[in-house]
């Protein structure tokens, strides 16, 4: 494993994208094997659908991390799109950033179908929005559950959610 | 009507009242674990279906980030039980990059040898139960007769039979014996009979083959737009392995092809899963001849792996060791970077995007569980089938709802 990248490959990605989006301010990085660009919320659904035009043509995962404890972060949400190009196996992470009270970025489901439950998932444990989803409620949890759970400010132990249900006896059902 | 216009879905969708709701699941012998589906019926014919799941959901994900990578190995092998070293090793192969660890030649080996008899034992169980929910028991025992055999093979090596927790970071818990190669060994040279024998009742039963060929079928371009990875991508002909086009472990020293096919349909899908499990055994066959010999843990600067068990009973630099490594506050730190990597699961692609904040613990540990992105696009395979296809179409795909849900 070696944390050099062949920086050729990298730069030739980054002239394909922003060629797609000009006037869109990209911030690239990089970490092992792996490609990273920030993209700004705003411009999220271009980015997506340029991406998908130089090839990415698989959407591998959206996932989302809450900044709220690490480090010296100044937002608070990351949500991450992971995307894939099936005939290279090129793949690209991109982020973008997201803050407490507009949580609304829009949704990739016209760009990829795939994002359904992986956009829903999120807003099940995070609550971002995606704006545009045409099914758009809670995937595991369910609808009348109050928090979002995998953010930093939720306990570990939960909130007695499970304790409180009420229970229900054999004669009174 | 004429009659072959009767069969027609299109004609009938906009009488609503026609179709009638029934609620499949949670509770039923065909959905192995606990999901449900909302299907809209006209007559016998699935028009709609909305599935429901989270009913096992039991919040592994924030776990991960309260569990050290170590610790939480024994809650990814409790994702996808069929198959549950296969997740150790996607759990560890994740952690492993983000920490920049090279791994031992050996302890590759170990881990290759044990991916591909999780495949088998995944297939053999998936295989296996599909054909026991469309009416056929036999070859089902067949299949079973052969996982315990992997599982003896798990036992030897770990301790365990079923939830192994065998990997830890940069190595192995314990390195194999030579009665564990024998065992191996033995496998290899038994199971190709009992392969034929399950073969034989499965891929030739004409009942099988009539319920199965045409039913749910995922074209390609749904197959890469939707997500599909692993078995269920191939067999829509999405010739695309993670062992081939990004090696990891030892994929890169074997001779083995990748399957496989164009119907998209559930007899595609079993076709691709038995000639893999041929590969496997024969990469299986390859590993276990040409295991390198040497240490399974991997040399660095010591902390970021558990030192050899006896080492640590007998001499105080072991014990030191083991104490720098275990502790919260001497841990390796781990970068303040985050990483995807995946390996190519029984089930299809299984990635870990870890977030490490310096601690040996990840600030965020999400799972690419593949089961969640098949059954995402289960209603558009079953749309149009009959309703007794819906266990075939749910078998075929291999939804294993502890790692659905998470």
């Amino acid at each position: 494993m070696t944390n050099t990248t062949a920086s050729s490959d990298v730069g030739d990605l980054q002239s394909r994208l922003s060629g797609e989006v000009p006037g869109v301010s990209l911030a690239w990085s990089t970490y092992q094997d792996q490609t990273r660009v920030v993209v700004p919320a705003a411009d999220l659904l271009s980015v997506l659908q340029a991406s998908k035009k130089i090839g990415f043509d698989q959407l591998t995962d959206i996932t989302c991390v809450d900044l709220l404890e690490y480090g010296n972060a100044t937002d608070r949400f990351e949500v991450v799109y992971l995307l894939l190009n099936i005939e290279t196996s090129e793949r690209l992470t991109l982020k973008t950033y997201l803050n407490e009270p507009d949580l609304t970025i829009p949704s990739a489901t016209s760009v990829w179908f795939g994002a359904d439950w992986l956009e829903r998932e999120v807003y099940d444990m995070y609550g971002i929005i995606f704006a545009g989803h045409p099914n758009f409620k809670r995937l595991l949890l369910p609808q009348e559950f109050q928090s979002f759970p995998l953010r930093k400010d939720y306990p570990v132990k939960g909130r007695g959610e499970r304790h409180n249900f009420p229970v229900i006896t054999r004669a009174e059902s | 009507m004429p009659l072959e216009l009767i069969d027609r879905p299109d004609l009938d969708a906009d009488h609503k009242e026609g179709l009638w709701t029934l609620n499949f699941g949670p509770q039923h012998p065909a959905t192995h674990t606990t999901l449900r589906l909302v299907l809209q019926l006209d007559g016998e014919m699935v028009m709609d279906a909305e599935p429901d799941i989270g009913f096992l959901h039991s919040g592994f994900e924030k776990l991960g980030e309260v569990l050290d990578f170590n610790q939480y190995v024994t809650i990814v092998d409790r994702m996808n039980y069929i198959s549950p070293l296969a997740n150790e090793i996607a759990w560890h192969h994740a952690v492993e990059k983000l920490l920049n660890i090279e791994l031992t030649a050996r302890c590759k080996y170990i881990r290759t040898i044990f991916a591909e008899l999780m495949r088998i034992h995944d297939h053999l169980l998936c295989t296996g139960t599909c054909v026991l929910d469309l009416g056929g028991a036999t070859a089902f025992m067949y299949a079973f007769n052969e996982r315990e055999y992997i599982y003896e093979i798990c036992e030897r090596a770990s301790g365990q039979r079923f939830h192994t927790s065998y990997t830890r970071v940069g190595g192995l818990l314990y390195d194999v014996t030579d009665d564990w190669i024998e065992m191996v060994r033995k496998f290899c040279r038994t199971f190709p009979k009992a392969y034929r024998d399950f073969a034989g009742l499965v891929m030739k039963n004409r009942i099988f083959v009539e319920r199965t060929k045409g039913v749910g079928v995922l074209t390609r371009e749904e197959a890469i737009a939707g997500g599909a990875t692993g078995p269920v991508a191939r067999a829509s002909g999405v010739a695309r392995d993670l062992r081939r086009d990004e090696p990891y472990l030892a994929y890169e020293d074997f001779d083995f092809d990748i399957c496989a096919a164009q119907g998209g349909d559930c007899y595609a899908r079993f076709q691709v899963r038995m000639m893999e499990i041929l590969e496997s055994l024969k990469i299986i066959e390859q590993a276990i001849e040409n295991l390198p010999a040497g240490p399974i843990y991997s040399a660095g600067t010591g902390k970021e792996t558990i030192p050899d068990k006896r080492e640590v009973y007998r001499s105080i630099e072991g014990l030191i060791h083991h104490f720098e490594s275990i502790m919260p506050n001497r841990q390796m730190p781990a970068p303040k970077e985050s990483i995807y990597a995946a390996t190519e699961s029984p089930n299809g692609e299984l990635g870990y995007y870890i977030v490490g904040d310096g601690t040996f613990r990840a600030y965020r540990a999400r799972t690419r569980p593949p089961s969640l992105l098949h059954f995402s696009l289960f209603s558009r395979m079953i749309k149009g089938c009959m309703l007794s296809d819906v266990v075939a179409v749910l078998g075929s795909i291999n939804i294993i709802a502890a790692e659905l849900d998470r």
